[in-house]
């Protein structure tokens, strides 16, 4: 239990510290979102009818730029090395990273996406929901995303391959997160039904996640 | 506590980088593997840690913990430091004493690789040098039986290849034993060499 809280520890400090990249998801989300207004054009009426797909596709976006940085650093420093010496299991290892990474990356998206609905046009309410979704949907995306930087870690290639290899992945939790956003604004579906299946794809993927990243790291000593 | 490996072949990427490979190391001795560039010493190393497979032949370690595998009591020193540039130099170790720690050793190990000075410096501004003696430091805070070192000299300057002979005569004498890849002198007079080029 030491050597996980010390892992914890060690990657939100690394995450929160000069060069960590904590706020870079942020302010791509932020770009993203102050972006689409000026491609729409000022149509209030449609922009607040997309702007739970925008919000939505500008976190999924956000989220998978800080993706590499999930296990490539210490992969590239020896640390991975090191923790796959170690007694610690592995399952749990990648889960305490995945966990600090959310925190640092996925959090704060949801926590500003009611200040960035504003741009498009969303009432509190709204916001209120999407956040909401987004809080349940991006520790799903982390998680998916943590089999993408196993892999992309094992296989010796760089980010691309891991974008490639984890957006198709997202498109369930796109969907239902959008669904359900929709669900809250104007019905007619209950906001309820899509979020519930949005919540269970996020447990799913605690579990598929955190045993595929595992799985292809051990299988990446060779 | 005995180390054996016999017939022991690694393959990566498809080629064979040795074959029928074998020795034996125990407790209080010291092996220093050499051989030319690509022979495969880094391998039998990270052989020997669990990070590469075994191909072929076998790799014991008797008379240990026989709770633990042999991952688990052996310190691996590779060519990278494990070390993040934006933690402190006190914070690195504290971190790898916390996660690989079981068994306590040194308490001062800054003070012992000369590093006590710089504790609250983050890791970025170490040298060269500085950088593989805070690694060297988590060999002697946490205690392990079996040091797999590789070049553990390299960018050490005169003064600190002397105190990590001390460090390893010291390892020694408590019955450790060390497994060392190396081009030139490691400073260990009772070391016996196991040549790879020769072996394959």
């Amino acid at each position: 239990m030491t050597a996980l809280s010390a892992l914890f520890v060690r990657d939100l400090k690394l995450a929160v510290r000069v060069g960590g990249g904590a706020g870079i998801g942020v302010l791509f989300f932020l770009i993203v979102i102050v972006l689409t207004p000026f491609a729409i054009g000022p149509d209030l009426v449609l922009l607040a009818r997309i702007g739970p797909a925008i919000l939505w596709l500008g976190a999924l976006l956000a989220s998978l730029l800080t993706l590499e940085r999930l296990l490539t650093a210490d992969a590239e420093d020896g640390s991975l090395d090191l923790i796959l010496m170690s007694g610690t299991p592995l399952e749990l290892a990648v889960a305490a990273k995945a966990m600090a990474h959310w925190l640092t990356t996925g959090l704060p998206l949801a926590i500003a996406t009611p200040l960035f609905a504003l741009f498009m046009n969303l009432d509190p309410q709204a916001s209120l929901a999407i956040a909401l979704t987004l809080l349940v949907g991006t520790p799903a995306l982390t998680f998916i995303g943590l089999l993408g930087a196993a892999l992309s870690v094992t296989l010796r290639r760089g980010g691309l391959l891991l974008t490639v290899l984890v957006l198709p992945l997202t498109v369930p939790v796109l969907i239902f997160g959008v669904a359900a956003s929709n669900a809250a604004m104007a019905g007619p579906m209950s906001f309820g039904t899509p979020f519930t299946i949005l919540c269970a794809m996020t447990l799913v993927s605690f579990v598929v996640g955190t045993f595929a990243a595992a799985a292809a790291l051990r299988h990446g000593i060779e | 506590m005995r180390l054996e490996a016999s017939d022991l072949a690694c393959i990566r990427g498809g080629r064979e980088v040795f074959s029928r490979l074998g020795f034996a190391v125990a407790g209080g001795e010291a092996l220093v593997v050499t051989g030319r560039n690509g022979a495969g010493k880094s391998s039998l190393l990270r052989m020997i840690a669990g990070l590469v497979q075994v191909a072929a032949g076998k790799l014991a370690l008797t008379g240990g913990n026989y709770e633990l595998p042999l991952a688990e009591q052996a310190h691996y020193l590779g060519h990278q430091d494990a070390l993040k540039p934006s933690l402190s130099v006190q914070e690195n170790l504290d971190f790898w004493v916390r996660y690989l720690g079981t068994s306590a050793g040194t308490p001062d190990a800054l003070t012992t690789v000369g590093l006590h000075r710089v504790a609250g410096l983050p890791a970025g501004y170490l040298s060269a040098g500085q950088r593989r003696r805070l690694s060297i430091a988590r060999l002697i805070a946490v205690k392990r039986p079996i040091w797999l070192l590789d070049e553990p000299t390299s960018a050490l300057d005169s003064a600190a290849q002397q105190r990590l002979a001390d460090l390893m005569r010291s390892h020694l004498a408590g019955g450790g034993m060390i497994v060392a890849a190396a081009h030139g002198a490691i400073g260990l007079e009772t070391a016996r060499e196991l040549s790879l080029g020769a072996a394959a």
